[in-house]
């Protein structure tokens, strides 16, 4: 039961990880067409100067806002200066954001050294609680609050406010929603510099969870946050959610149970679904 | 009565195709203007073009006697042009109520007074507040598409075959609706239902081909039955 238990809050926590990081991709993807393989890029960068914020100032929430801080600027650099020119060419976007994933990576090398750097939890989610004979890790616990935190008010913001909507209906017809005169250009910034956040959110979360950063870990995030936009619907969001837990424990089970499975099942998860349902799990966009 | 749009020798390319060769016409205030004209003349694509939906690449497309043909979509929609799509347009995941608050513009009390009046004109969307537009009838979703251009205070609608697919009765009340509104409001109608258009249309513009072909009031059109032969396949 405490195996079992363990395992599951394990996978909790990995997919609320892995969710920071499909949530922005999909919606970016479903609003602006836009495949940016440079995300995981925002992701170790949040990581890299959330940690060194922290450790810089020694507080964990300060590092948490620069990450976010981090994320909304290079959101917004990428968006206008590297994305804007190749709207609608999914071949150049590729290419471009690959190369920036690229480049990304190697100024974390330039900036912080080519080693990986340590980063510890704070001392107030350090150790863990003893419930009922369980053991319950308090950082894992405040992954998996932030996360959900992080999913309701998103799902508030899209579904309560004038600009929320806006983004829905984006994603279903741009064309319409500039007919109705909204300028959806700053709606793609507005939803590029979220998705870059939280991306940067994922990454400095990431950092006390696995103990260690390096500079390809962008890459390696990326893949599982692109297998969770596919099995959720590609500019599905709240797909984003239950595919990233659906991948976050598979992973975790699958580690304990078939090691020699735990990197393959996530590929065979996309492959089915890519099979049986090709618009996703969830649906497409919406 | 003074020209509220005027286009100019307007020339459209999509992609490689040159679909608009000379589009010129004229829209008086407070009345609704007819385009006619066969499939694939280029009616649609007129409408677009004003929105620059499909920017022209020749000519000036004028309103309010500015020319507008190089601003954005958003920005011609916000000097007061309505627009309702020839496939509606509807946000299909959102209930009416978001997708007449994504249409809003403004939340001042003439909107509302706006709304008001056009959920009295269409009592189904009222009815149908909070179901997804995705779920409403093909009547309904032109309701819905009509009421979003009309709760702002647009000087001007451009409403694209508002017939297309629905029942005889539905195009009767989408017709009486459109007939109370051009009260309001100028409006240009691409429709290829000629009862319809004789209905409500004052005046007429036949395209062919991409050109504007003919014109003149809709009395006119009635007793010209060698044009509507011509031009539009009526015997």
């Amino acid at each position: 039961m405490e195996l079992l238990f363990n395992l599951t809050l394990n996978g909790l926590a990995t997919g609320m990880l892995i969710f920071l990081l499909a949530a922005g991709l999909t919606l970016i993807f479903g609003l602006m067409d836009v495949l940016n393989f440079a995300h995981g890029g925002l992701f170790a960068w949040g990581a890299y100067s959330g940690i060194w914020i922290y450790s810089t100032t020694g507080s964990f929430i300060i590092g948490i806002l620069g990450a976010i801080l981090t994320g909304f600027l290079l959101g917004i650099i990428t968006e206008k200066w590297i994305i804007k020119p190749v709207y609608g060419n999914h071949v150049q976007q590729i290419l471009i954001t690959l190369g920036l994933m690229l480049v990304l990576s190697e100024m974390l090398k330039v900036i912080w050294g080519p080693n990986q750097l340590s980063a510890n939890p704070p001392d107030y989610l350090q150790g863990s609680w003893e419930i009922g004979g369980m053991i319950i890790i308090k950082y894992r616990v405040f992954i998996i609050f932030v996360g959900f935190l992080v999913f309701a008010g998103v799902q508030y913001l899209l579904k309560n406010t004038k600009i929320g909507l806006v983004v829905r209906a984006g994603v279903m017809n741009k064309e319409m929603v500039q007919a109705l005169g909204i300028n959806i250009k700053k709606v793609f910034m507005f939803v590029f510099m979220i998705g870059s956040g939280m991306a940067a959110l994922g990454g400095v979360l990431f950092g006390p969870y696995s103990g260690v950063i390096h500079a390809g870990m962008g890459m390696e995030f990326a893949i599982l946050a692109f297998i969770v936009v596919v099995i959720g619907g590609m500019g599905n969001f709240t797909g984003s959610v239950m595919a990233a837990i659906l991948v976050g424990l598979s992973g975790s089970f699958m580690a304990y149970y078939v090691p020699e499975l735990s990197l393959a099942v996530n590929m065979l998860l996309m492959a089915v679904v890519l099979i049986v349902k090709p618009q996703g799990l969830f649906g497409g966009k919406g | 009565m003074s020209v509220l749009l005027k286009l100019n020798n307007i020339e459209t390319f999509i992609g490689q195709y040159h679909i608009l060769q000379g589009v010129s016409l004229e829209v008086k205030k407070g009345e609704v203007t007819v385009l006619l004209g066969r499939n694939g003349a280029g009616k649609t694509t007129t409408l677009r073009t004003i929105m620059a939906l499909n920017p022209a690449s020749k000519g000036s497309v004028v309103f309010r006697d500015q020319e507008i043909q190089n601003l954005p979509t958003y920005t011609i929609a916000q000097r007061g042009i309505g627009y309702v799509p020839e496939d509606q347009g509807i946000f299909a995941g959102l209930t009416v109520e978001e997708n007449m608050k994504v249409a809003m513009q403004k939340d001042n009390e003439e909107t509302h007074k706006r709304l008001d009046y056009i959920l009295n004109l269409f009592p189904d969307l009222k009815k149908f507040w909070k179901k997804p537009g995705g779920l409403l009838s093909g009547g309904q979703k032109q309701m819905l598409s009509i009421a979003r251009a009309y709760v702002n205070e647009n000087e001007l609608l451009l409403i694209d075959e508002p017939s297309k697919g629905l029942a005889p009765i539905v195009v009767e009340k989408v017709m009486e609706s459109i007939l109370q509104m051009k009260e309001q409001t100028t409006i240009v109608l691409v429709e290829q239902n000629f009862m319809m258009a004789s209905t409500i249309g004052d005046c007429f513009y036949i395209i062919d081909d991409g050109r504007t072909v003919s014109n003149g009031t809709m009395k006119q059109l009635k007793e010209d039955e060698e044009m509507k032969r011509k031009y539009l396949g009526i015997a």
